[in-house]
């Protein structure tokens, strides 16, 4: 059950709060801070971390390219 | 093996998968939230990126919103005036014929003020690429009425929609272009879903590899959202361009 893990790194300053990654995440993993960023937007956050997958279709959509993703496929290290 | 990594950790060990391209400068995007521009500014730069012609590229940016598109693209940029991008970009590959040059267009500029230019440097096969992105508005003076605009569509200068006995129907130029023999590419793409950035992508890398085997002009449009000038939430915005849009603008490749 080697199961792909992903994290992402949201810029939040750079965040605009336009909400597509939120739409575009398949597992649900993101979602609106209700925390104001210094530009006065709700930024991004991954709210349900364990979720994410590293599939990288937030950071498609994304129009700010606030996010960076990291992928992590355990079977690599057993090799 | 089922341990259970924090995102530290995932971020500590795996692999980068995503970062923002450096051929994009960090400067904050002018653009509204949730504008496609960001996200062809970005595949742009990354098919850049990919094929290694950062140093050879020449791009023009337009008026309209991407005017500032120089401050944003991390390569040579030259300004241009309102829908003169295809005859300063027919200048620049002529004086240098071997560097890469692409236009980054918006509606207003290459469909209503520049049709000349563009059809005329397209019906001359200049060896250029141009990106084209279509919202069916002027977004940066206030959301008035393009020749893109569908029909019954209001903006600020049609505020009952537009009235195609009056006012004409949308003006599709792609497909105006495509018939001329000098095009080689015309497509149509769409960046409001990872799918279709993906596809989007693959078209500009397409476009850039005819003008690296001198085929002639490629046009790439873009049907993207104006959700300020669409008086919409970004995402209701992509709701109503995949219901709206994307009939009378439908996706695919045209020519080529």
């Amino acid at each position: 059950m080697a199961k792909v893990r992903g994290a992402i790194v949201v810029d939040t300053e750079r965040c605009k709060g336009c909400d597509l990654c939120v739409v575009a995440c398949p597992t649900d993993v993101i979602a609106l801070n209700t925390q104001l960023n210094g530009k006065g937007f709700n930024p991004a956050y991954p709210a349900n971390h364990d979720a994410c997958t590293g599939c990288m279709s937030c950071a498609l959509v994304c129009p700010d390219m606030c996010i960076t993703v990291y992928r992590y496929k355990p079977q690599k290290e057993a090799v | 093996m089922s341990e259970i990594l924090t995102p530290e950790e995932i971020i500590k060990k795996g692999e980068l998968v995503f970062k923002k391209t450096k051929f994009m400068t960090d400067a904050n995007l002018s653009y509204c939230p949730g504008c496609g521009h960001g996200v062809a500014h970005r595949i742009t730069m990354e098919v850049i990126e990919e094929m290694g012609i950062g140093e050879q590229t020449i791009g023009v940016a337009p008026v309209g919103c991407s005017v500032l598109a120089y401050d944003f693209m991390n390569i040579d940029m030259q300004q241009a005036a309102h829908g003169r991008a295809p005859a300063v970009a027919t200048g620049i590959k002529r004086v240098f014929p071997e560097k890469y040059v692409f236009t980054y267009q918006g509606d207003g500029d290459l469909a209503a003020i520049g049709t000349n230019e563009t059809i005329h440097a397209c019906n001359r096969a200049e060896n250029i690429v141009i990106i084209f992105i279509n919202n069916g508005i002027y977004g940066m003076t206030g959301g008035q009425m393009a020749p893109t605009t569908l029909e019954g569509m209001k903006s600020s200068t049609s505020p009952y929609g537009r009235d195609v006995s009056t006012m004409g129907h949308p003006i599709k130029i792609t497909e105006m272009v495509a018939m001329l023999p000098g095009v080689c590419y015309a497509t149509r793409h769409a960046v409001h879903k990872p799918g279709l950035v993906r596809k989007a992508k693959k078209a500009i890398r397409k476009a850039f590899e005819n003008q690296r085997d001198k085929k002639g002009t490629s046009i790439v449009e873009i049907v993207s959202n104006c959700n300020s000038g669409w008086k919409m939430t970004p995402v209701d915005a992509n709701i109503w361009l995949e219901e709206n849009m994307l009939p009378v603008f439908p996706l695919g490749d045209i020519k080529g």
